[in-house]
């Protein structure tokens, strides 16, 4: 029996939500990127406006303003894009319990089981799509189709606010025309060697002899060939460990410059638990602690290590954090700055061996202990709750946490 | 456009059942309104605004006027612009 896929991919995704969040700039240009006021970083995402003007994913802030004076530029606030991703998922989670997040902003949804309830993949579409208007205030682009390449492909093909269908009796005119780098994993060395042979559209690639390309690409060359005739039958993965984003972390300069372990490790408490609650907040575990340093003259280096169990425990990352410190400063010079990381996230679904000798009822304790602090702090506001540490310095224990994130989709056959 | 996003005091009731129903609003004035009937509770998104929140749809004086409930724990009206 044929499957229906859905891809929903939201639209500008940062651009859009701060466009709602900005009613005052409907109408006029929008960029999401680095930090204006420091002058420096580049464009997350431009909305339709400004990509119009030729403003582009990943230029600099003032390349941007080149193309586009009138441009206005926000800065990220990567937790309320996770609140929208996740609300979006919420949302998804009414039709099909078979959903991939694919980055932030994209999913694919296996919506093959649905259809005696909520009836065929277009009318879910259409009705994902209002929903997303009304109840979240942005927009998206639906492909529906019976496998995720075209799924996605059907998504990329109308923007902004669009529903497109591939299904089987179509992709051979709708897909085939399609310049094959709009495929996916047809990237620009891909492109060009297909160039070469003349192979410029999705059809032309279909119609090529899978051993040529596999001759001229390798294992992609047959994989993407089979793109190209809908031979991907690669499921939908509910078990989807990937943590949409790639790092949380928070760093800060101090008040004051650190002079010694007693400064640093109150410092790096401070930071560990605000970059704790942020991945219990929303659902991430870490497998790697990376810590940065500053001295006061400058010179700054990173050192990461890779922990047993991924952990959102604040007690965890922040020992671990400070372990790292003391095997890797010597204290020739005053510290100016620290910062505190958690990396390679994985979500709440992951699963690992637990290690023999480390008490589980323990960590579980702190879990608890954890979610209780967060449940105070939400209520009553983030000093209400604090360790006794903060008390040895209640200048350094003021300081704050600045937020920082390293967002990337991971792979398709990851 | 200016945002109109205002942002107000609400006296509310939570049953024990632990359905939240506001019940009045304090207006920047200092006028309290009485929240008569409330016809309608859904997630939605305030484009006048600015924001999501739940949105109950409120009587107030015989009109219909969207509150929204914010997950900031803060209630907010859409005002009149330059209100």
């Amino acid at each position: 029996m044929g499957r229906t896929i859905l891809h929903s991919d939201i639209n500008c995704c940062y651009a859009s939500i701060e466009h709602l969040y900005h009613p005052e700039l409907a109408g006029k240009p929008l960029a999401v990127g680095g930090d204006p006021e420091a002058r420096h970083g580049i464009v997350l995402t431009a909305d339709y406006l400004a990509k119009k003007k030729g403003v582009k994913t990943g230029m600099a802030l003032w390349q941007a303003k080149q193309v586009c004076p009138e441009l206005n530029f926000i800065s990220p606030r990567m937790d309320l894009y996770l609140r929208f991703s996740r609300m979006a998922h919420e949302i998804y989670g009414e039709y099909t319990d078979l959903q991939e997040p694919y980055g932030i902003d994209e999913s694919w949804l296996d919506v093959t089981a649905s259809s005696t309830i909520k009836g065929d993949g277009e009318k879910i579409a259409l009705e994902i799509s209002n929903r997303m208007k009304s109840e979240l205030g942005i927009t998206v682009s639906i492909g529906v189709s019976f496998n995720k390449i075209f799924a996605k492909l059907g998504s990329d093909f109308k923007k902004p606010d669009g529903i497109t269908t591939m299904h089987e009796d179509e992709f051979r005119t709708k897909a085939w025309q399609l310049p094959v780098s709009d495929l996916l994993y047809v990237g620009r060395s891909a492109n060009q060697k297909l160039a070469r042979f003349g192979i410029k559209t999705i059809g032309d690639l279909a119609k090529t002899d899978e051993g040529l390309l596999e001759s001229q690409l390798g294992k992609m060359g047959g994989i993407l060939w089979a793109f190209a005739n809908g031979f991907d039958d690669s499921p939908v993965k509910v078990e989807n460990t990937h943590a949409p984003i790639k790092s949380i972390g928070n760093s800060t300069t101090t008040p004051r410059d650190l002079e010694n372990d007693e400064d640093v490790k109150l410092v790096l408490y401070i930071l560990a638990e605000s970059v704790a609650a942020r991945l219990r907040e929303n659902g991430f575990k870490c497998r790697v602690v990376e810590i940065s340093v500053r001295d006061n003259e400058l010179m700054s280096f990173t050192r990461q290590h890779k922990i047993n169990n991924a952990t959102n425990i604040t007690g965890e990352i922040a020992a671990e954090a400070y372990r790292i410190f003391k095997e890797n400063y010597d204290w020739r010079k005053p510290i100016r700055s620290v910062g505190v990381r958690g990396a390679d996230l994985v979500n709440d679904n992951y699963w690992e061996q637990i290690d023999l000798f480390q008490s589980v009822e323990l960590r579980e304790k702190q879990m608890k202990m954890d979610g209780a602090v967060d449940d105070i702090r939400r209520q009553f506001g983030f000093y209400s709750i604090q360790r006794g540490l903060m008390y040895r310095d209640r200048i350094l224990s003021k300081v704050n946490a600045k937020e920082d994130h390293t967002v990337h989709p991971h792979g398709y056959f990851g | 456009m200016e945002s109109c996003k205002v942002y107000v005091d609400v006296t509310a009731e939570f049953t024990k059942e632990g359905v939240l129903t506001p019940k009045s609003i304090r207006w920047e004035d200092g006028i309290i309104y009485e929240i008569t009937r409330v016809k309608d509770c859904r997630r939605a998104a305030s484009m006048k605004a600015g924001g999501v929140g739940m949105r109950y749809t409120c009587v107030i004086e015989g009109q219909d006027k969207y509150l929204f409930y914010e997950d900031n724990n803060m209630w907010f009206v859409e005002g009149r612009a330059g209100a």
